[in-house]
């Protein structure tokens, strides 16, 4: 296995051996430690001193289901802390059957308004070619993924990022191909897509031809634990095929969380939109039957995924809109924005897709621009008017693109639902206490999948415990908290989680995976204890930056404004939110 | 009695002809519990993951009021 290490300042590279120390580490757990140990604290997260480090899990690219995730991380512009952010792609898979555990983006060209692409393939070991990117700036990503697998091939993963990253904004992605090379995949939140475009690097295009694949050190006991993750994940009525996730793709929990009242509507100030049965995953799914005259299941975003949970939103004359609209997308442009068009929701995404822009932040600070009178909540065709602003890098779209929390400070807005500097997502602190406690708490900033309680929460999932309650929640929170840090490590979709916390062979199978990819005797207290490791390592840089525990907390007006239908605020005690890191 | 129900999902071809989550009434005996209506609506039991009376988490024993709000789901999950 190697370190690729790519020096932006004068366009060099160096291919070394993984070392001694990484040995044991790949995706969440290898960035943030390569951050960890090598970023400062202190630097600008677009100055020449950050780091951007992609690294694949540690089955990624074996035939292990659903584990085509690659982690990408670095100091983020957005929360000025440590960022992990994670997508599924067959980019992922091919880094990783080329050995590359880590590759690092070092530097800082001095030209500006320069950017390169980089033509990673295998000649024995990795090799990486300079090409010159600054004719495809400016331009929607869906207009220049052709050009760049007609130059490169067919067979190639693309990883890039767009405009909203160009001109720096917070609010800025990591793009990667799906399986129909469409730029969909993201590794959205945090504003990484600015730190790659600050090195001047537009493209990292990875061509996997004769590469020798993912060395497994034990493969019986591999194959053993892969049928108990297959078994398990073709079992769950969540992630089976045609189960809900294949049917109804991630919105399917618009309804569910409309019904708990802990759907953030118009800027968090309800917890319930009248109109959310309209752009739920089942409207999604009825809208496509009327329009292609059959039933559309939905679609695997990389090779290998069982789940395969990825929609597509066709337009009445049965042209693609979208792919994929999330749930968390359809809440944050849809219900938070008090808009229910379909086919409008969709372009949003589409949009957001095309300039790079995470979905989440950009509908949270449309949220707050429509609180600030910016335009009318519900007005979809002016929503999609103040994406194009983004896109355009207007005056206004440059304050939008800085993020929820800018765009608040500059309208004088007091109700803005950030936690240190990164927007809350679709599921209302004041409804569900337990998601709140992690993204108070998160490393991450506001971060639904950093600890994941709304599985026993809402959905019975791992138990039932109720939503409104505080009690108990701080351990629940840290518990899911470092767990997850170990499965945003395995290279696994965290949507297996929903078949091994219910089926316990499964969560066996996934560690006899791992154990028999590393060689390792891994057992499940050995799981909880590597991800709380992780969560330590990324806390020490958080504070190092000056993110102590203070910033642990949720915006003042959850603990004031009741929301509706519950009327409850939020009541978590502080000494709670300050336990999950305490007794870590 | 009468009380509102929205099926969701998979459950609506138990109600056909509307978007999942459209409301409509039921008509029940006085003191019918959730499982009452999940067996009047002809609804595997089996099948049932999560219930809601009005806004909140309830199990299948539990007593519905006239003009209660019923939220019925099979197991649904995403992120």
């Amino acid at each position: 296995m190697y370190f690729v290490r790519v020096n932006m300042t004068d366009r060099t590279y160096q291919v070394t051996e993984v070392p001694e120390k990484y040995k044991y580490f790949a995706g969440r757990a290898l960035t943030s430690n390569v951050v960890a140990d090598e970023v400062p604290p202190l630097c600008h997260p677009l100055g020449p001193n950050n780091k951007l480090v992609f690294s694949a899990g540690f089955v990624t690219g074996t035939s292990a289901p659903t584990a085509a995730r690659i982690s990408v991380g670095g100091k983020s512009p957005l929360t000025g802390g440590i960022k992990e952010a994670n997508a599924g792609t067959s980019w992922g898979a091919d880094l990783a059957n080329m050995q590359i555990r880590g590759l690092i983006i070092e530097g800082q060209p001095k030209e500006k308004d320069q950017f390169w692409g980089l033509h990673i393939t295998w000649d024995g070991k990795p090799k990486v070619e300079f090409f010159d990117a600054t004719p495809y700036t400016k331009q929607p990503l869906s207009a220049v993924y052709p050009p760049i697998y007609e130059k490169f091939g067919d067979r190639v993963s693309v990883c890039s990022v767009g405009a909203a990253a160009e001109y720096g904004y917070s609010n800025s992605g990591v793009c990667f191909n799906d399986q129909s090379k469409r730029p969909s995949r993201y590794a959205g939140r945090g504003g990484l897509g600015a730190v790659m475009a600050s090195k001047g690097l537009k493209f990292i295009v990875l061509d996997r031809q004769g590469a020798p694949g993912v060395e497994i050190a034990d493969k019986a006991l591999f194959e053993e634990g892969r049928k108990k993750m297959i078994d398990a994940l073709r079992t769950h009525a969540i992630t089976k095929p045609k189960g809900g996730l294949n049917s109804y793709g991630t919105a399917i929990l618009i309804n569910i969380m409309n019904e708990a009242g802990g759907l953030p509507t118009k800027n968090f100030t309800s917890g319930r939109f009248e109109e959310a049965p309209k752009i739920a995953g089942e409207a999604i799914f009825e809208t496509n039957k009327d329009r292609k005259g059959k039933e559309i299941f939905n679609h695997a975003c990389s090779p290998g995924c069982i789940i395969q949970c990825s929609n597509t939103v066709y337009a009445e004359d049965g042209s693609e809109i979208t792919s994929c609209l999330e749930y968390e997308s359809a809440w944050s442009l849809g219900a938070n924005l008090g808009i229910s068009n379909l086919d409008d929701l969709a372009m949003l995404n589409q949009l957001c897709n095309d300039y790079g822009l995470d979905t989440i932040e950009t509908g949270t600070t449309l949220g707050v621009a429509m609180e600030a009178g910016v335009i009318p909540f519900g007005d979809s065709k002016a929503a999609i008017n103040l994406v194009h602003e983004m896109g355009k890098g207007t005056t206004l779209g440059r304050i939008l693109g800085a993020g929820t929390e800018t765009t608040g400070r500059v309208y004088g807005i007091t109700r803005v639902p950030t936690v240190k500097g990164q927007s809350i997502p679709a599921y209302e602190p004041r409804a569900v206490k337990g998601i709140g406690i992690t993204y108070a708490t998160s490393t991450m900033g506001a971060d639904h999948t950093a600890g994941y309680t709304i599985a026993p929460e809402i959905l019975g999932v791992m138990g039932k415990v109720d939503p409104l309650s505080p009690e108990g929640k701080a351990a629940l929170s840290r518990a899911f908290q470092a767990t997850t840090a170990f499965i945003d490590s395995s290279g696994h979709c965290l949507f297996i989680a929903f078949a091994i916390l219910d089926i316990a062979s499964g969560y066996q199978g996934m560690i006899e995976e791992i154990n028999g990819v590393l060689g390792t005797n891994w057992t499940a207290d050995d799981v909880v204890k590597f991800g709380a490791e992780v969560l330590k390592v990324e806390r020490k840089f958080n504070e190092a930056a000056g993110i102590t525990k203070a910033a642990d907390r949720l915006p003042e007006f959850m603990k004031q404004e009741p929301l509706p239908p519950h009327n409850t605020v939020f009541d978590v005690p502080d000494e709670a939110l300050d336990a999950v890191f305490a007794e870590l | 009695m009468k009380v509102k129900v929205k099926l969701y999902a998979t459950f609506s071809r138990y109600h056909p002809g509307t978007l999942a989550g459209t409301p409509f009434e039921v008509e029940l005996p006085e003191g019918s519990t959730l499982r009452d209506l999940i067996n009047h609506l002809e609804i595997p039991e089996s099948e049932v993951k999560v219930c809601f009376i009005n806004a909140r988490i309830q199990d299948l024993d539990t007593r519905l009021n006239d003009g209660d709000e019923a939220g019925i789901f099979p197991p649904v999950g995403g992120g």
